[in-house]
């Protein structure tokens, strides 16, 4: 009787323990939130809105215009997800569909070693292998561009995104595929057919979080993109110096003055940076809800 | 960010330093653990003299082994912050103080006491490739302005110019904008063109001026290697085009130099008049021309510095 008693009581203080770690993200989240909003929101008074919301960047005189600042990640991101989901995707394709085991026991860690890779390591190949050899053959006046910041972000983000889409290809019911290949189809139609729509909802989310992977990006960035403060315009944006919102912050939080504008106004950028990832991370999770409930029709 | 990775470069450098001190002088090190060193001198401020004043300590030390200095950087404001607040014996500076600064410090009963200790010229370099070996001043500000966008236009190649800098937080950067760019006017409110690249180093600009033939930027002369090239400046249109050498930077010939400052209290211990006083004479003037700044030209009645 006695040890079953300390059994019940065992049992609760562990629920209680795990009980405590699942809210305690929640706390994280929230106090993280209203720190970032306590930090950065006066910002808005302190800074004047015309310069906050104006064109150009440059601190030491007052000028806080953060259009450049978001166009420079928008257009990082962007070209990311270009490099990384076609090559991202068909990774996880050949993996799950096609590769025989021995190929997949060699690619997959070769994959987590490039999940693994720090940043900016990444940063400094990119500094001297990519910049200078992106010059000369795409003939750019510098290597220094959002692109050079790109091709590193995908490689940045190709490891989540080939792991979650894989992932998501191993849950397609085998049936699915020997139904296709027994009615005809080959190997390429039964995948671009069946197994990829069936799996698309697994490949959004590996996009979102590809997406969320390469938008708070720091280091390898601030190192390869030139950092510039120039409002892209227009798809040749990406062949030019921009300088994005967690660069900035990076490189300018050191030096800056608790309590003076150009500190709200990093944090401001915090902000703006949370509510895009967080904007990311939403759609991801309704897009996978939407087509599950969609596929639970089908089956039904 | 910077600021912290020298931090951290200096509390490493540090380490490492006592680490040969325990290995190499055994003997001296014995006795310091019975005795607290005579002397303890808190050293702070720009991150341009950082690696000067650590060389500076580190020689000071070996021969004083009784002397503790510790050296950090995290900038000019950081350092005069600091000794305003009485937490800091020497502020380095790559700037002057500011009026404020001085009231802050002399209601707090410090008089702060200026000593140039070196000085910085900043070269502006070009690729090896780039057939322009010498601008003037006015070109520069144009080039730097947006005004200037191919090398054609200064009697170079068909080239787009691409524009280096630091980044804004940097002194450097901070003196640039007001000397060159502006030309020292007061009143000119023009700034970098927008699509200057700022890079987070010294050792970035000097890679991209190395790799790109489109590129121009500047950088304090001690980080000038010699596979750019440095471009002789001229102070007015028609003007003597001058490099940057000791001999011009002393006599004022180039037009683009600055001072390098340490600030300390006019009531100072004995022992941190002793090091400024030190770091003043041949032999650690010596140490600046090995980090590639310019040495002052020990003026006797100089020695004592000026308020």
């Amino acid at each position: 009787m006695q040890s079953r008693a300390i059994y019940i009581y065992q049992e609760r203080v562990i629920n209680l323990i795990i009980k405590l770690s699942g809210y305690s993200s929640i706390l994280f989240v929230t106090l993280i939130l209203l720190f970032l909003a306590r930090e950065g929101l006066p910002a808005l008074s302190k800074a004047e809105i015309s310069s906050l919301f104006g064109t150009r960047w440059y601190p030491i005189e007052g000028l806080y215009g953060i259009w450049p600042l978001l166009g420079g990640t928008l257009i990082v991101t962007i070209g990311a997800m270009l490099i990384s989901l076609p090559l991202g995707i068909g990774t996880a394709i050949y993996i799950s569909e096609v590769a025989p085991p021995w190929v997949n026991n060699l690619l997959k860690p070769l994959i987590e070693v490039l999940a693994g890779l720090p940043s900016v390591v990444l940063g400094f190949l990119g500094i001297q292998v990519l910049a200078p050899f992106l010059r000369p053959f795409l003939n750019l006046p510098t290597g220094l561009t959002a692109f050079t910041g790109s091709v590193l972000l995908a490689m940045i983000s190709i490891p989540t995104i080939v792991s979650i889409a894989e992932d998501a290809f191993n849950t397609v019911p085998p049936s699915y595929r020997q139904a296709a290949l027994a009615l005809g189809a080959t190997r390429w139609q039964t995948i671009w057919g069946i197994t990829l729509p069936a799996a698309r909802s697994g490949v959004l989310t590996a996009l979102m979080l590809g997406v969320g992977r390469a938008i708070g990006e720091t280091m390898a960035v601030m190192m390869v993109t030139g950092n510039a403060p120039v409002l892209p315009q227009g798809l040749n944006a990406l062949f030019m110096p921009v300088r994005t919102m967690t660069a900035t912050i990076a490189s300018e939080m050191g030096e800056v003055a608790t309590g003076s504008p150009h500190y709200h106004v990093l944090f401001f950028i915090g902000v703006v940076l949370f509510v895009l990832s967080l904007g990311v991370n939403i759609a991801a999770s309704s897009v996978s809800m939407k087509t599950r409930k969609r596929s639970e029709r089908v089956l039904s | 960010m910077k600021s912290w990775f020298f931090s951290l470069l200096v509390v490493a450098s540090l380490v490492v330093l006592s680490g040969c001190g325990t290995g190499g002088t055994s003997a001296s090190n014995q006795t310091e653990e019975q005795s607290p060193p005579s002397a303890y001198i808190q050293n702070k401020g720009s991150d341009t003299i950082v690696n000067l004043a650590l060389a500076w300590a580190e020689r000071y030390q070996q021969e004083h082994p009784d002397f503790r200095i510790s050296v950090t950087g995290g900038g000019s404001g950081t350092g005069l912050a600091g000794l305003i607040n009485g937490t800091v014996d020497i502020a380095n500076a790559s700037r002057k103080i500011k009026e404020e600064e001085i009231q802050a410090a002399e209601a707090n009963g410090i008089e702060p006491v200026e000593y140039v200790i070196a000085r910085d010229a900043i070269a502006v370099i070009v690729n090896p490739h780039n057939p322009v070996s010498q601008l003037t001043m006015q070109q520069i500000s144009q080039i730097y302005r947006g005004e200037l966008n191919n090398w054609q236009q200064l009697g170079g190649e068909d080239r787009p110019i691409v524009r280096l800098s630091r980044e804004t937080n940097s002194g450097t950067h901070v003196y640039f904008l007001e000397e060159v760019v502006r030309l020292g006017s007061k009143t000119d409110e023009s700034i970098f063109s927008a699509d200057t690249l700022l890079l987070p180093s010294s050792e970035g600009i000097i890679a991209e001026v190395r790799d790109n033939p489109n590129a121009i930027g500047y950088d304090g002369l001690g980080y000038v290697t010699s596979d750019v090239k440095v471009v002789a400046v001229a102070r007015e249109p028609g003007g003597e085009y001058i490099l940057p050498t000791a001999e011009t930077v002393n006599s004022g010939a180039y037009p683009i130099a600055r001072d390098l400052y340490m600030y300390t209290s006019a009531n100072a211990k004995p022992a941190v008049k002793t090091y400024l006083e030190w770091i003043l004479s041949p032999e650690a003037q010596q140490i600046v021309t090995e980090l590639g700044f310019v040495p002052i030209v020990v003026d006797v009645s100089q020695t004592s510095g000026k308020p």
